[in-house]
């Protein structure tokens, strides 16, 4: 597979994309800021709640993908993955959102060639990780995927988020090489 | 036991150990193998988070994926809190619990 990213001579990582890579990745980018964005805070919540980052309430999500972005902090205690939720979710979304963000931003100022300091990967690896992750829960991917997925039909609407979903995995692990020492 | 405490008049210090000296260190951080996270990634994050050198972030990462969990902190309830949220901010899927 072509393209990944790679460390420029001045130690900046450089990403070639064409249009509809660019186009796709901030789309991407659009559909984790919509999923993360924290609620906005009601206006009767205690002003100092909110300044800290906790909710009045935090409810466990229904769905499979918000549930894998925000798991349970607490395997076998419900009361204590409440508290937890209700303390640190609001931080940990605007933690996402800050990624998906940076990496539209960055996108939005490049055309085929995205150039960005390393100090703007870590961004890129969660954004890359948080659309693989949602991805790979709406595939359905799990242990047994790599040996099933030759048997997907063509039709299977999951085809393309699989191919969608194969370049994220190439991409993100030619920048986690970049990054190691 | 300190038989001049039966007769002094000065008050004892007695030091109340903490619960974690006393069963020491006893809150533990859980990674849990998912099938999505890269081998790579995985290992990446338990470098630059906990400073791990290369061998043990690669341990701990093999052993979540082959053993289908691993613990890859241990301290305070407050600390491994922190660290859960750290891997959770990661995408990395982790939990908190007393050392059993």
């Amino acid at each position: 597979m072509p393209g990944g990213f790679t460390a420029s001579s001045q130690g900046r990582i450089v990403l070639r994309v064409d249009e509809v890579e660019r186009v796709l990745l901030l789309s991407l980018c659009a559909q984790v800021i919509e999923l993360v964005a924290p609620e906005p805070a009601d206006p009767d919540a205690d002003p100092l709640a909110v300044a800290v980052g906790i909710a009045p309430t935090a409810a466990r999500p229904e769905d499979a993908v918000l549930l894998r972005l925000f798991p349970d902090a607490y395997s076998d205690d419900d009361a204590a993955a409440g508290d937890f939720r209700r303390f640190t979710e609001r931080d940990l979304r605007a933690t996402k959102l800050a990624h998906a963000e940076a990496v539209r931003d960055s996108l939005e100022r490049s055309g085929g060639k995205v150039v960005f300091a390393a100090a703007l990967a870590p961004s890129w690896l969660g954004l890359l990780n948080d659309v693989r992750l949602a991805l790979g829960v709406r595939i359905g991917i799990d242990d047994d995927f790599n040996d099933e997925v030759g048997d997907l039909d063509e039709d299977d609407p999951r085809m393309a988020m699989v191919g969608v979903y194969d370049w994220l995995t190439y991409l993100q692990d030619s920048l986690v090489q970049l990054m190691l020492p | 036991m300190r038989q001049t405490a039966l007769v002094s008049i000065t008050p004892v210090e007695i030091k109340q150990p903490s619960v974690d000296e006393i069963t020491d260190r006893p809150w533990v951080t859980i990674v849990w193998d998912d099938p999505i996270n890269l081998m790579s990634y995985v290992t990446y994050v338990f470098m630059t988070y906990f400073k791990y050198d290369q061998a043990k972030a690669e341990a701990l990462m093999l052993d979540v994926h082959e053993r289908g969990r691993a613990v890859v902190s241990s301290g305070s309830r407050e600390s491994m809190e922190r660290d859960v949220t750290a891997m959770h901010s990661h995408g990395l899927w982790a939990t908190l619990q007393k050392d059993d």
